[in-house]
């Protein structure tokens, strides 16, 4: 069997500009199995089954499928030759029919306006052998988010392919859809197709596949069967790169409790739980990390956190002031601080300044502003100043921050947190896509905080960067604290078994 | 690119100079790419003019230089600018705060008819209150009719560009109706208003020409908007919410409460704009008081690349297509549609250049 392959990649490479989002990846899927991609947000899972469902085209390297090497223009070809795919974003019409998305662009508008009651009746007899309940003349925007995922998958199908690939598909279901979503995928199994499932979800990736592949910086560092490994093994797999860095723990034991969260519920934009009673405390001069595998509720619970998104339950306290569910405005007065995980999207206004950028949160405070005027003279100078100490990079004050790289935006973003002096900040990826040097300098500043006295909450996917500096770490799964370790490297088995959800003590494995 | 030129730049210019040096060619993009698209346009226009068979480069010299026969007709000019200029400045703010009204027409019309219903009464008031009276009431029936499409927005995430259009229809059949209706002067022939008391027109700078003190006004709310928008800390906040909502979110302000001001503002300057209308101009309300003068803004407002100063020049640009366009009509056989034309090439170039000019200021 590996001598011929289903489909074999070899070797392919993608940049897109500077970033290099597939390093020369090879891969093997064997006919009729089920075989799961599994890698952090960024490791290049997405656009490596782009290139092979002709989405995007590999700048190197080869795609072999039944034999033959393929090069795909378009998702049309790929289709052609029985490969489709289900993107984590719906490509559907919203106001068009099950039916109509489904003959949209196949050929004569004509022909098929004629065939449209056979394609209904195909539709019906597919949903039926699937049981997708899936209704030919339903309205796409009337279905809910797990009815058009079954529309998509449907769609895939009744095109014909005999390779299905689904991007991260359990994302936005509920636990009954995931079920009825994996139930599925063994069907179609038993029904000849093989299905690439790509996930960051161990736990599923465990329950349905037959082999797994761990991607790491746009490559595959594991191939390995199912019944050879386990969650926590796959955990270790996906993030578990060297430390380097030793940085000084705290002199001093932590003071005073600054950020109280007790039983902290809310709900991810797509209505579904995402924080599920989390409880915890954050002391001064403390620096408290949670980890976890992304998509388990952090980027909820620090946007719950700093009023971006409504609490349905529970209370936050700040140096002893109720904050729950507070606007951000009055957070951001209550001396708290806040490093998002999104830069672009909440962090920085790329076409405005590095000075305008620095005075997002004081634009009407002294003494930036008097009188309703900006004072630009202060604005600068302080401006200027943050530029100086944080060593950003770049040609004056005045410059657009979206001109400068990402760490120098990301040092720009943490100078200004900082300045504005708070008792407390709480940071979402602090490193993420930034260089080394600057990854550096910004977890240094960290501890600098941390040494005069400010308690900190460090979300991040990275445990390079949680050893490096945390004083306690607590483990986030499934929207819920699942425990607490010290950050002590040789407990990373046990770390990596809380990501994967599991609580009980395992016997001791390798 | 932009990475390399920057790196020799650095290597040749002191600090200085290279400042000066940026500073110089961002104005001159903003500069010249605007008379560079009325330029082409022009020119696409004499083209035009000369496959029907006319001579293309005289009439388009008419165009632009047939107006200024004398005083009297840089005036009528000025005259015909001041409301371009008041729309279009307003429509500046809007668009930085990214809420495309399109409803200046409406807007313009809703300050007409409240500036002829204070026209019109209070009788025995004097020319000081007055005046500013009919200005403040156009302002404010201006900026509630603006913001029924902002309340509409913040409310139920209606589009603007809808909600905005729909009210242009609205507002415009509401004065047809009032003119023909409850507000008709009963003596006239033709469908109006009754006359605005004297004490509440439009005072006029020179006795013997129309142009009155809406001009001065216009320039004034410019300035002071391009003021408000650049040195502001509110004007700031609007712009932060024009280019980023969750980082304005996430800053702690006010969505809502910028996308109401936007759009206020807005509304505000082209209701004014129609109180001038009526008190300075018609002294009456009519039903087609505007000849697309809230249309026309929104190209004044992309011509001066949303900057409410450049708003003055290329109002003024502006009406003296519009004032050359007439002239044209009276001196030659060019049927009005083919000036309609050229117009509308003007407008389409200076919506190309303004892409064109973004591309250029990234680059630089």
């Amino acid at each position: 069997m590996s001598q011929k392959p289903f489909l074999r990649i070899d070797n392919i490479r993608k940049r897109f500009g500077p970033i290099v989002a597939s390093d020369g990846v090879s891969l093997e899927i064997e006919e009729g199995e089920i075989h799961s991609l599994l890698g952090e947000n960024g490791a290049g899972k997405s656009v490596l089954m782009s290139m092979i469902c002709g989405m995007v085209r590999p700048d190197e390297g080869e795609i072999v499928f039944k034999g033959q090497s393929e090069r795909f223009n378009s998702p049309r070809e790929a289709i052609r030759q029985r490969i489709g795919m289900v993107h984590q974003h719906f490509m559907l019409v919203p106001n068009l029919t099950v039916a109509e998305n489904y003959v949209l662009g196949q050929g004569s508008a004509l022909r098929i306006i004629n065939d449209m009651d056979k394609v209904h009746a195909r539709i019906r007899e597919l949903s039926d052998r699937y049981a997708l309940d899936v209704r030919p003349g339903a309205i796409i925007e009337d279905l809910s988010v797990g009815e058009q995922q079954r529309v998509e998958i449907l769609k895939v199908l009744f095109h014909g392919i005999d390779l299905l690939i689904l991007d991260e598909p359990t994302a936005v279901l509920t636990p009954q859809e995931t079920d009825r979503l994996l139930a599925l995928m063994g069907d179609l199994v038993k029904d000849g197709k093989t299905v690439v499932f790509i996930s960051h979800k161990l736990d599923e990736v465990m329950r349905v596949s037959n082999r797994i592949s761990v991607m790491r910086d746009g490559r595959v560092v594991h191939t390995v069967n199912v019944g050879e490994t386990n969650a926590r093994a796959l955990a270790h797999m996906m993030v578990g790169r060297d430390v380097r860095m030793e940085l000084p723990r705290s002199p001093e034991p932590p003071g005073r409790v600054v950020l109280s969260v007790e039983n902290l519920t809310c709900r991810a934009e797509t209505g579904l739980p995402a924080v599920r009673g989390v409880s915890l405390n954050v002391r001064s001069g403390e620096i408290v990390g949670i980890a976890g595998v992304s998509g388990n509720g952090q980027t909820e619970l620090s946007l719950a956190l700093s009023g971006l998104l409504p609490v349905d339950g529970g209370r936050v306290m700040l140096s002893g002031k109720d904050i729950t569910g507070l606007d951000p405005a009055r957070i951001n007065a209550s001396s708290f601080s806040h490093i998002p995980e999104d830069r672009h999207k909440h962090g920085i206004v790329a076409s405005l300044s590095l000075s305008e950028n620095t005075i997002l949160q004081r634009y009407d405070q002294k003494p930036f502003a008097s009188r309703g005027m900006l004072n630009r003279r202060v604005i600068g100078e302080h401006t200027r100043d943050l530029i100086k100490r944080f060593r950003v990079k770049s040609r004056d004050e005045d410059q657009a921050i979206g001109s400068l790289s990402g760490g120098n935006q990301q040092k720009l973003v943490v100078a200004r947190e900082l300045a504005r002096n708070p008792d407390f900040i709480l940071v979402n990826q602090l490193a993420r896509g930034i260089d080394i040097g600057a990854m550096e300098f910004v977890m240094e500043e960290m501890l600098k905080q941390r040494d005069n006295g400010r308690a900190i909450l460090l979300i991040s996917t990275e445990l390079e960067e949680l050893f490096a500096i945390c004083d306690r770490i607590l483990v986030m799964f499934h929207g819920e604290i699942l425990g607490e370790l010290p950050p002590d490297r040789t407990r990373l088995d046990e770390l990596g078994l809380l990501m994967a959800g599991q609580t009980e003590q395992p016997a001791l494995v390798g | 690119m932009a990475q390399v030129n920057q790196g020799v730049r650095e290597t040749v210019y002191p600090q200085a100079a290279q400042t000066f040096y940026r500073t110089l060619s961002q104005i001159a993009i903003s500069a010249v790419t605007p008379i560079a698209a009325v330029l082409v346009a022009l020119a696409f226009g004499a083209a035009l003019l000369w496959l029907n068979g006319f001579n293309g480069s005289d009439i388009v010299t008419v165009m632009i230089f047939g107006s200024f026969q004398d005083m009297r007709s840089v005036g009528e000019i000025l005259l015909k600018a001041t409301p371009l200029i008041l729309i279009g400045a307003g429509l500046c703010v809007a668009f930085r705060c990214s809420i495309w009204n399109i409803g200046a027409e409406g807007q313009l019309y809703a300050g007409a008819i409240a500036a002829t219903l204070v026209g019109t009464s209070f009788t025995g008031l004097s020319v000081w209150v007055h005046v500013p009276l009919v200005m403040l009431a156009g302002a404010l029936a201006g900026a509630a009719w603006a913001g029924i499409a902002g309340y509409l927005k913040v409310r139920f995430q209606a589009s603007e560009i809808v909600t905005t259009i729909m009210l242009n229809y609205i507002a415009l059949i509401l004065t047809s109706y009032l003119v023909t209706g409850p507000m008709r002067d009963a003596s006239a022939a033709y469908p109006q208003s009754a006359r605005l008391i004297r004490e509440a027109w439009t005072p006029r700078i020179v006795s013997d020409m129309r142009l009155h003190i809406g001009i001065l006004v216009a320039i004034v709310l410019a300035v002071a908007l391009y003021i408000f928008l650049q040195r502001s800390s509110r004007g700031f906040a609007l712009r932060v919410v024009g280019l980023n909502p969750h980082a304005a979110r996430y800053a702690g302000m006010q969505v809502a409460r910028n996308v109401m001001l936007a759009m206020c503002i807005s509304g505000a300057m082209a209701g004014l704009a129609g109180a001038f209308e009526v008190a300075g101009v018609t002294h009456r309300l009519y039903q087609n008081i505007s000849p697309g003068y809230g249309f026309e803004g929104i190209a004044v407002a992309l011509l001066a690349g949303n900057n409410p100063l450049a708003a003055i020049v290329s109002g003024g640009l502006f009406a003296t297509l519009r004032s050359g366009s007439e002239v044209l009509q009276i001196t030659s056989q060019v049927p009005q549609v083919l000036v309609l034309v050229i117009q509308g090439i003007v407008i389409l170039s200076v919506v190309a250049f303004a892409k064109l000019r973004d591309i250029l200021r990234i680059v630089a």
